[in-house]
């Protein structure tokens, strides 16, 4: 029982990183590319460590896997943010659709 | 017995298959990306779905070093984007 909702863990975990990574082919700028691939990759990657974790039955394996996502959930949000900023700060424009800028009335001020 | 053996092995053909694809879309990313922060962004997603990949191939092996592999890699792949991003706003490292 445990095995099958391991395996069913790691499945829907490869399939929203496989979502994520099409996210970051197919968008058309920095930040709409930043917020479809974070976000589902980070939790598709949680997802199949946690698989892992319960597939196999090594506690010292289990621990590990376990360890690397509460690691990814801390770390990949903040990296994220680091990005925006940066991408931002360095002059990329947004895509000519966009409608809302709330961060340069934030800096206007 | 055979058959569930063979079940086994196509279920891993699949994962495996799956985690490539997202590599060589984030790696068409990184080549094509018309700016510096397309790439970085790209980067940053390769790590984690390498920790991924890491951690299937951990489990598949049976060996336990690859978890402690995935672990190294996550840290460092965190510093780097963070370094890069520092970079990308115009600040130098130790401010």
């Amino acid at each position: 029982m445990t095995d099958i909702i391991g395996h069913i863990l790691i499945i829907v975990g490869i399939l929203f990183d496989i979502f994520g990574c099409i996210g970051l082919v197919r968008f058309p700028d920095v930040y709409n590319r930043l917020q479809a691939s974070t976000k589902c990759v980070t939790l598709g990657t949680i997802l199949l460590l946690v698989g892992v974790a319960l597939v196999s039955g090594v506690p010292a394996t289990s621990t590990k896997a376990i360890i690397c996502a509460v690691f990814i959930l801390i770390t990949s949000p903040t990296a994220a943010h680091a990005i925006a900023k940066g991408a931002y700060a360095s002059g990329v424009e947004l895509w000519e659709n966009s409608v809302v800028d709330k961060y340069a009335e934030e800096i206007q001020k | 017995m055979r058959r569930r053996v063979d079940e086994e092995e196509v279920m891993i053909t699949l994962f495996y298959i799956g985690l490539c694809i997202c590599c060589f879309l984030c790696l068409y990313r990184i080549g094509r990306g018309p700016s510096a922060p397309d790439r970085t962004v790209a980067i940053d997603i390769l790590g984690i779905v390498i920790v991924g990949f890491c951690a299937i191939l951990g489990l598949v092996t049976g060996k336990d070093f690859y978890l402690n592999v995935a672990l190294a890699w996550a840290l460092l792949s965190f510093i780097g984007t963070i370094a890069l991003a520092k970079f990308l706003e115009g600040r130098s490292f130790d401010d």
